[in-house]
């Protein structure tokens, strides 16, 4: 594009009333010879200017970041020297070094929108300036398919509808974090696919979530796809847990989660795509489907995405991310092996230890009762049932320590054929009670609503080495 | 639904969210029609029982005077190591793995 060396150049529309009130200023001011003129909209607009140059391509007025019709600009040297918004009678006066500007005009008028910024134009002025840092094969889905059928066809979705992944709504989901499109995130079983920053970008459009949410997609994913977590293991098993996110730290409240009423529900924009976002991720780039390589009997509906955020504000513990080394104020996100949650009701117990003993009994029913060590949980602890530990001085390290005490099962309770089932552990030499968690195998966390004394125990899946661990990372490297 | 800049409806163009491999295009080989003179493996993927199958399935193979390798997975919930993976395709022509609990 030919911008001056020296001189003028002013950006224009005739949709502006601005414009065209200042459309006998630019007239006179192309007499001296030095102003140039481009025009958003029609090229014969404005009349009696010598250099009139047809912009509605909008290519200068991108170069030249112009947000305002009319925009006056200096160069000097071929550097920009100067500019003035709108219509003023003494910036024009000052920029253009010409006096008596605009006889019979009012002092100043405010401009227009730039035609770069019409929501219309702006989607494809996004693709044709930036699409070309996209690298993923484009699919063309003709006028006569219906697109959301259309991206069901193609296996994309997880059996709900998905957002259009067009090239402008991935780009815009990209502004969501700095880093580059081909940054290589993580490693995605049970494929062992690499997926960039852009593939995990293409599945939050997908998923729904917004540009702001992607950094914590971005994490979830990273934590997912580690050797700890174990996603391939997850999906393989014929039991019917899946990857579940809670997310701590200030980017909870900055993107709107839940972790109030319903926390674990729908209805949440941030909650339902974050965890959706994740799943589909696994899905399409690692190539991890149902009745494929997800082998689960069963399953359940938090497969289709399961996140949520903590209430640290209103909690007596200190925040999950904080208990696993993220340092307070950082924001982090925590991804754990989760079948559905169940609610334990306890609305006696206002002491302690009866309370911990009525949630431990609840966890005892972690994928049998007579079961132990094999199988990680998570207790999502309501703020009513909070409360009653906080009056109490209890944090996180004393409930912890009190539901392992009373997690502690009689072998005699648990033994294969005890209670006339025949299922339990094996008759062993030893009668010392036997743990039901391994160490490390509870996650504990606060949220939900102000009413209700109603916990919930989310089951695991295998937990440490030989299975799923709880993975956490920080989500701020992502932004 | 697309508009193109000539305002006329066109195709909508969305980006491939798979990791864009081409369709695995390898089938199984054919079954062979008898085991006389093969290499043939045990794999147990380590899941409770599946020695049980695979020690009855050693002792009828033996029968017929078919002598196996016996292999075994680290823990049934990770994919195999590529060393074991390696170990296996040199040393058999056939392998048979046991899923149990």
């Amino acid at each position: 594009m030919d911008l001056r060396e020296d001189g003028l150049v002013a950006v224009v529309k005739r949709d502006c009333p601005t414009c065209r009130l200042v459309e006998p200023v630019l007239a006179g001011l192309s007499r001296t010879g030095e102003l140039t003129v481009f025009t958003q909209d029609d090229p014969a607009f404005p009349d009696g200017v010598a250099d009139l140059r047809d912009d509605t391509e909008l290519s200068a007025s991108l170069a030249l970041d112009i947000e305002t019709v009319p925009t006056l600009v200096r160069f000097a040297g071929g550097v920009e020297a100067g500019r003035v918004v709108g219509w003023s009678r003494a910036q024009w006066t000052e920029l253009t070094g010409v006096a008596d500007l605009g006889e019979g005009l009012p002092e100043h008028r405010p401009g227009c929108g730039s035609r770069t910024l019409d929501p219309d134009v702006a989607e494809q002025l996004l693709v044709r300036t930036r699409g070309g840092a996209l690298r993923s094969r484009r699919l063309e889905i003709s006028a006569l398919e219906d697109e959301a059928e259309a991206l069901f066809d193609r296996g994309f979705t997880d059996g709900l509808p998905v957002v259009a992944p067009t090239p402008a709504r991935v780009l815009r989901m990209l502004e969501g974090t700095s880093h580059a499109p081909d940054e290589v995130v993580a490693v995605v079983p049970p494929n062992l696919a690499e997926a960039t920053v852009e593939k995990v970008a293409v599945n939050a459009v997908l998923a729904g979530c917004r540009p702001e949410y992607l950094p914590v997609v971005l994490a979830a994913v990273e934590a997912a796809c580690t050797d700890e977590f174990n996603a391939h293991g997850l999906l393989a098993t014929t039991w019917g847990a899946g990857p579940a996110i809670v997310v701590n730290g200030p980017v909870r409240a900055e993107i709107g989660m839940n972790w109030a009423g319903n926390a674990l529900g729908q209805g949440n924009r941030a909650n339902s795509t974050i965890g959706r976002a994740l799943q589909l991720v696994i899905r399409n780039v690692g190539g991890g489907r149902p009745r494929e390589v997800d082998r689960a009997a069963l399953g359940h509906p938090g497969k289709v995405g399961f996140c949520f955020a903590e209430d640290e504000e209103g909690s007596p513990f200190e925040p999950l991310a904080q208990s696993r080394g993220v340092p307070a104020g950082r924001s982090a996100v925590t991804v754990f092996a989760a079948e559905g949650p169940r609610g334990v009701a306890d609305q006696i117990s206002r002491r302690p230890e009866s309370l911990a003993r009525s949630l431990a009994l609840g966890l005892r029913g972690v994928v049998h009762p007579k079961l132990v060590r094999g199988f990680d949980a998570t207790l999502v602890v309501c703020p009513e049932h909070a409360r009653v530990f906080a009056e109490a001085g209890w944090d996180r390290a004393r409930l912890q320590a009190a539901l392992d005490e009373y997690l502690l099962l009689d072998r005699a309770e648990i033994t294969r054929g005890a209670g006339g089932v025949d299922e339990g552990v094996p008759a062993g030499d030893s009668d010392r009670p036997l743990a039901k968690f391994r160490p490390g195998g509870l996650l504990i966390v606060h949220a939900g609503g102000g009413a209700g004394m109603f916990s919930a125990v989310i089951g695991g899946w295998a937990g440490g080495p030989g299975g799923s661990a709880p993975v956490t990372r920080e989500v701020d490297p992502w932004r | 639904m697309a508009v193109n800049g000539t305002g006329v409806r066109g195709p909508l163009v969305v980006l491939d969210p798979t990791d864009e491999s081409a369709p695995d295009a390898r089938t199984a080989i054919a079954r062979p029609a008898s085991l006389d003179g093969l290499r043939v493996g045990l794999l147990d993927i380590s899941k409770p029982r599946g020695d049980v199958f695979l020690d009855r399935l050693a002792e009828l193979l033996a029968e017929r005077g078919v002598t196996v390798r016996r292999y075994a997975k680290p823990t049934f919930t990770k994919p195999m190591p590529p060393d074991l993976r390696r170990e296996i395709t040199t040393e058999c022509d056939v392998v048979i793995e046991a899923l149990a609990d």
